[in-house]
């Protein structure tokens, strides 16, 4: 006898519900001290500084600036690590991993002795061009960048592993360019994977800290983000360093929570 | 409970550090900027007192205040700036005097060879020059900040760094032409000090005192003592810190 569908146990083991509520509170936690020591009654005034809304702006261009630069380079690389055996293709693997790896200090440093106005690259260029990238707005994109479009090439790399290469092989025996195939194709398949690749790497560069302060600098309305500005403030203002990390907070669940539901469900 | 894990902490790391019972522990609380000082200083002390052995915590002096308030077993206190210091005693937590062992002062810093010809305070309000300062939220912005005041100047930086070290590795790699530090920051990196004029000068107070309920009262009063002798101060000179 074939039971009915709906006496199929729909409750997850109890193991599993357990030990997924502590994930839940452990990620909950963080977000409960904060709102614990929030000055409510202050946060109007805190908010409308004009430091906060500078920092909100070079922080929304940024990362947004991150996102797109990353959209540009990562997937390319993603396609070629995926999909060309070339020699050295472990180490640019290894490569890629490489700003996960260090600490955000020191992947600023790096970028700083790069290219900085005396740096390896950066002096040459700089007496080329005049162009100085620290302590501009190129100099926070370039940082944010580099620490964030590594989760754009690691997911779009897996998902491009995983997509079945008949689906491209036959498009391709039916007369399509490969760019038709990989537009009609291949896209559509990694599609959600993409997206989650850019929610990714928006978060990671919204938070961006270290990176940022070690090879941009930090000042307001040039070089000054959301996290700068929170760590900077927690030197002397507690309330004022809580109040833009809940602007940070809100901002970020705001995006991510409203992309999961828009693309990322299925 | 924080207080409880900062005693826990406080005093593993002291229980830690040696136990040979026919040695006299110094238990030395000191804040970060004395590190290399209190190094040598440790050094000196130790051959001049055998049997003897100081024991230095090292650490920002509002993590060793919260560590006192927190009944860490230490025999001498010595932080940056008198605010800390004076909380500490607030909390009627000193023994005896306060004294001012060294004063720390503002300097200008540039790349070694000064590239951008700078002078002196007044070059930082030019916009040709990438010039830095610590953030006004940190001492050495607000002593930079107050001299500038002072001077006269309106200085337009294009970093407000979060903390000393970072500013100095920019000056060290050449990215500023300029930058406002310690003058024991410019002995300890690469780079070339400029003075700044006394009338205008900022500074930077280092009181140390001992601590109540002190596991070796007589060793603190000594190496207290130690630091204002001659060789003491011969130390802290060499380090860019100044007599009082």
């Amino acid at each position: 006898m074939i039971e009915p569908r709906r006496h199929v146990r729909r409750r997850p083991p109890l193991g599993v519900l357990v030990l997924a509520i502590v994930a839940v509170v452990f990620f909950l936690l963080p977000l409960v001290g904060l709102l614990a020591r929030t000055p409510w009654g202050d946060l109007g005034s805190l908010l409308a500084s004009d430091v906060v809304v500078d920092a909100l702006v070079i922080s929304l261009v940024a990362s947004v600036a991150a996102v797109v630069l990353s959209a540009l380079l990562g997937v390319p690389l993603a396609w070629l690590l995926a999909r060309v055996a070339f020699t050295g293709r472990a180490f640019v693997r290894g490569l890629v991993l490489l700003p996960l790896v260090l600490p955000p200090i020191v992947g600023g440093a790096a970028l700083l002795f790069a290219l900085g106005r005396r740096g390896v690259i950066g002096e040459p260029l700089y007496e080329a061009t005049g162009l100085v990238l620290p302590f501009s707005i190129w100099g926070v994109i370039i940082a944010v960048t580099f620490v964030s479009m590594p989760f754009l090439v690691i997911t779009v790399e897996a998902a491009l592993l995983n997509v079945d290469t008949r689906y491209e092989g036959a498009a391709a025996s039916l007369g399509a360019s490969r760019w038709t195939v990989f537009r009609r194709v291949t896209l559509p398949m990694i599609g959600p994977s993409l997206l989650a690749g850019f929610v990714l790497t928006w978060a990671r560069a919204i938070g961006e800290f270290g990176a940022t302060v070690a090879f941009a600098g930090n000042l307001q309305g040039t070089t000054q983000t959301l996290p700068l500005a929170v760590f900077v403030s927690l030197e002397s203002d507690r309330d004022t360093a809580i109040a833009i990390s809940l602007i940070l907070v809100a901002i970020s669940l705001t995006v991510l929570i409203g992309l999961r539901d828009r693309w990322l469900t299925r | 409970m924080a207080n409880l894990i900062v005693v826990a902490v406080a005093t593993l790391i002291v229980a830690s550090c040696g136990s040979a019972s026919d040695v006299a522990q110094i238990q030395v609380s000191a804040a970060s900027s004395l590190s290399d000082v209190f190094a040598d200083l440790e050094v000196a002390f130790e051959d001049a007192n055998p049997g003897t052995d100081v024991v230095l915590n090292l650490g920002g002096s509002s993590l060793l205040r919260e560590q006192i308030l927190a009944g860490a077993p230490i025999d001498v206190f010595a932080s940056a700036g008198m605010e800390i210091m004076e909380e500490v005693e607030a909390a009627g937590l000193t023994e005896g005097e306060i004294d001012v062992f060294a004063v720390n002062h503002i300097e200008i810093a540039v790349p070694p060879g000064n590239p951008a010809g700078i002078v002196g305070l007044e070059d930082f309000d030019r916009d040709d020059l990438f010039l830095g300062l610590c953030a006004a939220e940190v001492p050495c912005g607000r002593l930079a900040l107050q001299s500038f005041r002072v001077a006269g100047v309106n200085p337009t930086p294009d970093t407000n760094e979060p903390n000393v070290r970072s500013l100095l590795t920019k000056i060290e790699a050449g990215e500023l032409d300029a930058g406002v530090v310690y003058a024991t920051d410019v002995i300890a990196g690469e780079v070339d000090g400029i003075a700044i004029p006394s009338d205008v000068l900022s500074s930077s107070n280092y009181p140390v005192g001992r601590i109540v309920g002190s596991p070796n009262p007589t060793g603190a009063a000594d190496f207290i003592a130690f630091m204002f002798t001659d060789e003491g101060t011969r130390i802290l000179l060499s380090h860019g810190f100044q007599s009082p």
